[in-house]
């Protein structure tokens, strides 16, 4: 007994991601204890103020780590200096605008999750818990949980606390995944896919973490540094154990060739959690990601170099090749998602300090863009077309097929503008914030010697520009196939008769794996659902940070600016 | 001692004004109003759009005639200064400032400028009147009230600005409302047509303007008119200066309707005539002049330039003059004389210090009696039911008198007609023509003599104009209805603003050439030209031209009064049938310009449907392709993901070890 000491915690510190896990064990037991009919609106203000709550103390935590540097808790477990904190910031800012969008509900009160996610697609008892309006609240101590472990893992300061970081951050994602109230069984099928290789790629990175013990004798990060910089007959254990992390950081981040299940799982997962999982997900894998090749493995880079750049070369044209050939407006954005990994990679390989900035920079921008986007699409739904007399009829799930999006310019001009100034950051065209971002990480590597990745960048995004360009044409100048002039209604829907994807739409009835669809669906119109208004607010916050990041960037980038540089 | 002397007298010292003031404080701080209350007019009018339907036209008449107002009180309280203190500027702070551009918005008001802005708000105000009676049965009339205050601030902006650069904002401004106007029924295809056909024929000059405004920033590192008009020194590159003044006169002959830009102002008529009056005849197409006056200090530096501009007015000149000559259409037969007259201007303006100031001089008189026909032929296209043919005309005096008196004072200020307002302007232009000039003796004698003969065939094209009209007997045909023509006067809303502009048709001449006092009044900006006498004694002249219009009144009048007008036109000269088509411009046009351009332009949609957009798909195809391929390996299956994820980090590691060994 005597021989262990209580480490001294400097609970300030850790303050936001100890408000996050402490509002997810609470909203556990607000489960238990509140009654049904409270729920959500105590989940959802518990969520809110969690998350706000982090935000709030991340402002506050800035001033002494811009001034200090940053300090080590928990006997370096974790490391809260400048880019923790860009992270925590980001991360926490795109939980909240996610919790706006995944807390809004249709005028008939549905959201975006199954009534009870445990009964079996198509059974009675989905049926009865649909009629009953249950809720599953259980969705926001979720996110609260993947977001607590999202807080810790840019920030972690040993290999351990890493892997734990991973799977508090996995294991809720893959249940939110598979909890989509409609196309259940492609939600389903997406969790199970995610969870698979998920724990594939975590059982990968954690045999990485034992072949590095291996080779340096610590999981600490300073020690594992100072290990690699000094020679040893045993530089391949170090190498392999270098790679197989490498590749468990890649998985989360949705790189070639560990990217497979991002578009099933993008389609598939209810699209608020898709938005969120893109968003808050990419922001923490990618500052893992950083701090280890900048802090670990600097003097590996030699040794890395090849493989980091055959990843982000082959990341760059996977995703945008990959992206041209869809029809399914969220595997486009799936594609998209691995693409926009390629290019913050190549900020990565840069190993400069222009290219940290860059990095956490392109990150926000990209948060901002990828939650409003999918909030968008979830707004963006199919209806059916009573035959009787015309008048609509119910709202079905989100019209992903692109054929769908034709002529939402003429419907909603103010969402389709919205959605426009989306893709275009994507594409990154001057004045939307995703051109600051790409220059910021392509002029890093430049700087960094990585010209040829810019070169393949910069044409990577032309060719990309192409399929944004092609769905802003979409809405905007194609007309709708329908020709009675309905005034909500646009498309009819023309099922693509090569769809090779071998999961299936179908709301609950029949999913088999590699499924055509061959069900005429031409009664069946894209309508913009109305809602509470929690997700019409979370989007205009993206298009706001979108539009004020790509005018003038500069007060955020010198903020970064000042804080860029990683404990050791 | 010798040098210093020939250097002071060789410079242009003579025509640069005394150095800007700029004003702080005082009336003059107003005048900025001048462009602002029309613009603000226009916006109102076309934002509010159909509300304002019922009272818009008599906001568009207001605004107008405040910037008269304004224009009088700046010219009043520019009377009260010295001669030396006239030019002054009223800054409205940075406008440009862009790396080693900075350039100041700013108002120049002087002589000049006072002067085209007194001409610009009253005939315009006047215009404006005329307009609400002669537009009430359109049902665009507020419409077109918007775009006439949008011309009235676009002109004033160009005459007030003091840079070139705000000149061009100007200059622009009144080629779109020129083209907004010329095209007001743009329903017609062939009113839409002419339209577009002035906005090109423009556009050509508006390079010229700005390659010029490029030239002068690389020569004197700005565009205002301080820097550039007072930087002309002996120094200055002769070739650059020449550079400049034919860049500004190919922009002048864009504006000006001058050979060989010419030939948009007769389809220009496609307007409505209050516009042609306005626009076509008044303020606008004369700015060509204004540019040349206004850039004197860099035109007296570049002689050659000075000779083409000459040569490009006396072209002009007689061009007009045949076209006129041949024309049926009263408003194309107008629009010909116009151009015809500006050529008188532009020639003035190129003979240098002896020149500017009667260019000006006759700009004014020709701005009053050349809109009051112009109003008149509305007046008479009002009372005959739109026709236009003056072949189906006669004997009208009798039944539309104040139309009749009105125009008659027009047409005989503009043939030079003894003591009218023509007379004096045009005879102080030719007599300037016949000024020597050192080192070229052929030059007084054959410009000299063109603009005299000039003046002949325009007696007999304008008499042959007004005779036609409304002497003879009747050649009258049915109205549109089958109706018969019962031709009647005018509303007084409209026979008003024509009384006024006759009375400057008669007198406004003989008041101004007093005393020389328009002379003085321009001179804090052109300076005062030194007396030079003609190579003829100047009665002489003065007698031959009068001789020679009363021989082109007599003419006209055996043919068109003495003798029967046939309603078809006669198979006439090969020159009348040439003159009928203006001289065969467009033909050459569309052989030098037109079919070349479009076979340009086919030949470039070509190279990039086939070159460019070829090979813009096919990388499109290779990409597809290479996303069908990657397409396949997304198979949807676990067990393959994994797979290739386990692939993948083989392949990885093998790299990372070899490049280790």
């Amino acid at each position: 007994m005597s021989g262990f000491t209580a480490p001294t915690i400097d609970w300030g510190a850790l303050s936001p991601v100890v408000i996050v896990l402490g509002a997810a064990i609470i909203g556990v037991l607000v489960e238990a204890f509140v009654p049904a009919r409270a729920r959500r609106n105590a989940q959802l203000a518990l969520s809110l103020l969690a998350t706000i709550g982090a935000l709030v103390a991340v402002v506050l935590l800035w001033p002494g780590v811009e001034e200090s540097g940053g300090t080590t808790v928990l006997g370096g477990s974790v490391l809260v200096d400048g880019p923790t904190l860009v992270l925590w910031g980001s991360i926490a800012l795109f939980a909240v605008i996610s919790l706006l969008i995944i807390a809004d509900r249709t005028e008939t009160g549905e959201d975006a999750f199954a009534p009870n996610a445990a009964a079996v697609p198509g059974s009675d008892y989905e049926d009865v818990a649909r009629r009953k309006g249950i809720h599953q609240t259980e969705i926001y101590p979720l996110v609260l949980f993947a977001t607590g472990g999202m807080l810790v893992f840019p920030a972690a300061g040993d290999l351990l606390t890493l892997f734990v970081a991973l799977e508090v951050l996995s294991l809720p994602l893959y249940l939110l995944a598979g909890m989509a109230r409609r196309r259940r069984l492609l939600s389903q099928e997406a969790s199970m896919k995610y969870f698979l290789l998920g724990a594939f790629a975590s059982a990968l990175f954690l045999f990485g973490i034992a072949l590095i013990y291996g080779y340096s004798g610590s999981l600490r990060y300073a020690d594992i540094a100072t290990a690699t910089g000094t020679p040893s007959g045993m530089e391949s254990v170090l190498l392999v154990g270098s790679v197989l992390i490498l590749a468990g950081l890649l998985f989360k981040v949705g790189a070639v060739p560990f990217h497979t299940w991002t578009p099933d799982v993008y389609q598939g997962a209810p699209t608020p959690i898709t938005g969120f999982m893109g968003a808050c997900t990419k922001i923490a894998a990618f500052g893992a990601l950083l701090r280890i090749v900048y802090t670990v493995f600097p003097d590996l880079q030699w040794d890395l170099a090849a493989i980091l750049w055959t990843v982000a070369i082959l990341t760059m044209v996977v995703g945008t090749v990959g992206a041209l050939v869809q029809s399914d407006m969220k595997r486009v954005l799936g594609y998209s998602s691995i693409a926009h990994s390629g290019f913050i990679l190549t900020g990565i390989i840069a190993l400069n300090q222009a290219g940290i900035t860059a990095v956490l920079f392109y990150l926000l921008v990209y948060g901002a863009a990828t939650v409003g986007a999918f909030g968008i699409v979830w707004l963006v739904r199919e209806r059916t077309r009573q035959s009787a007399d015309g008048s609509p009829g119910p709202i079905l799930g989100e019209a992903t097929h692109l054929s769908q999006w034709a002529g939402l310019g003429r419907t909603n001009p103010l969402l389709a503008l919205t959605f426009a100034l989306f893709l275009l950051s994507f594409a990154g065209i001057p004045l939307t914030a995703g051109f600051i971002g790409k220059f910021g990480v392509f002029s890093a590597a430049v700087d960094g010697g990585a010209w040829p990745l810019a070169l393949i960048g910069v044409l990577a995004s032309s060719a990309a520009a192409f399929f944004y360009v092609r769905i802003i044409v979409l809405m905007f100048f194609t007309g709708s196939a329908s020709a009675d002039g309905e005034p909500t209604g646009t498309d009819v829907y023309v099922p693509a008769g090569d769809v090779s994807a071998p999961i299936s739409a179908g709301d609950g009835a029949v999913a088999v794996e590699t499924v055509v669809e061959t069900e005429a669906r031409s009664t069946i119109t894209t309508t913009v659902v109305k809602t509470e208004g929690l997700a019409v607010a979370a989007i205009a916050i993206c298009a706001l940070l979108t539009i004020v990041m790509g005018i003038a960037p500069s007060p955020v980038i010198e903020a970064i600016q000042g804080v860029a540089s990683f404990l050791p | 001692m010798h040098t210093l002397t020939a250097l002071v007298a060789s410079l242009p010292s003579d025509t640069i004004g005394p150095a800007t003031e700029t004003v702080e404080t005082g009336t003059l701080l107003v005048a900025p109003l001048l462009v602002g209350i029309p613009l603000l007019s226009a916006a109102l009018l076309l934002v509010l759009g159909r509300r304002t339907d019922r009272w818009g036209h008599w906001l568009g008449v207001l605004a107008s005639s405040a910037a008269f107002v304004i224009g009088a009180v700046v010219f009043v309280n520019m009377l009260g200064r010295s001669e030396g203190s006239r030019v002054l500027d009223v800054d409205l702070g940075n406008w440009i400032d862009a790396g080693a551009f900075h350039l100041n918005a700013g108002v120049r008001l002087d002589p000049l400028s006072l002067t085209f802005v007194l001409l610009v708000t009253f005939v315009g105000s006047l215009i404006h009147i005329y307009a609400v009676a002669y537009m009430e049965h359109d049902a665009d009339r507020r419409r077109f009230f918007a775009y006439l205050n949008l011309f009235i601030a676009a002109m004033l902006t160009l005459v007030l600005a003091n840079s070139y650069l705000l000149l061009f904002f100007g200059w622009e401004g009144v080629g779109l409302a020129s083209y907004l106007l010329i095209g007001f029924w743009n329903y017609r295809l062939d009113y839409a047509v002419a339209a577009k056909k002035a906005f090109v024929a423009n556009r050509i000059g508006d390079l010229g303007l700005i390659i010029a405004m490029g030239l002068m920033f690389a020569t004197f590192g700005s565009v205002s008119f301080d820097t550039v008009l007072g930087g002309v020194t002996e120094s200055t590159s002769q070739a650059t200066l020449n550079g400049i003044a034919l860049m500004l006169l190919l922009a002048a002959c864009g504006k000006s309707a001058q050979f060989p830009l010419q030939s948009w102002l007769g389809d220009a008529m496609a307007g409505p005539t209050p516009v042609s009056a306005l626009i076509h005849a008044a303020t606008m197409v004369t700015a060509g002049v204004y540019l040349i006056v206004r850039s004197a200090p860099l035109f007296n530096a570049a002689p050659d330039a000075q000779l083409v501009v000459v040569c490009v007015g006396a072209v002009t000149l007689v061009f007009g003059a045949i076209v006129g000559c041949a024309k049926d259409d009263i408003k194309k037969a107008l629009a010909a004389s116009t151009m015809s007259q500006i050529g008188y201007m532009i020639l003035a303006a190129g003979l240098g210090p002896v020149g500017y100031a009667f260019a000006i001089f006759h700009l004014v008189t020709h701005g009053f009696f050349k809109a009051g026909m112009f109003l008149g032929a509305g007046s008479v296209m009002h009372g005959m039911d739109d026709q236009v043919n003056m072949r189906l005309f006669g004997g009208l005096g009798r039944y539309m008198k104040i139309t009749y008196i009105t125009f008659g004072a027009g047409w005989l200020a503009i043939i030079g007609f003894p003591f009218f307002s023509g007379f004096y302007s045009k005879d102080h232009i030719i007599e300037s023509a016949f000024v020597p000039v050192e080192g070229a003796p052929w030059r007084a004698w054959f410009f000299g003599s063109v603009a005299m003969l000039a003046a002949g065939i325009t007696a007999f094209y304008m008499s042959r104009l007004f005779f036609m009209t409304f002497e003879g007997e009747k050649r009258w045909t049915n109205k549109a209805d089958g109706s018969h023509q019962h031709p009647h006067e005018a509303p007084k809303l409209m026979t008003w603003p024509m009384i006024v502009l006759a009375v400057g048709s008669v007198g406004l001449g003989a008041f101004l050439n007093a005393g020389n006092k328009f002379v003085d009044w321009l001179a804090p900006v052109l300076g005062h030209p030194e007396h030079e006498e003609p190579v003829m004694p100047v009665p002489v002249i003065m007698g031959l031209t009068l001789a020679l219009v009363a021989v082109g009144i007599l003419i006209a009048w055996r043919r068109y009064v003495a003798s029967r007008v046939p309603v078809v036109p006669p198979v006439g000269t090969s020159l009348t049938r040439a003159a009928r088509v203006d001289l065969y411009q467009d033909t050459v046009n569309d052989v030098l310009l037109v079919e070349p351009g479009q076979a340009l332009t086919r030949s470039l949609v070509y190279v990039d449907r086939t070159a460019i957009d070829g090979t813009v798909s096919s990388v499109g195809r290779v990409t597809v392709g290479l996303g069908e391929i990657a397409r396949r390996f997304q198979t949807g299956y676990v067990r393959s993901y994994a797979a290739s994820m386990l692939l993948g980090l083989v392949v990885l590691v093998i790299v990372v070890l070899v490049i280790q060994i």
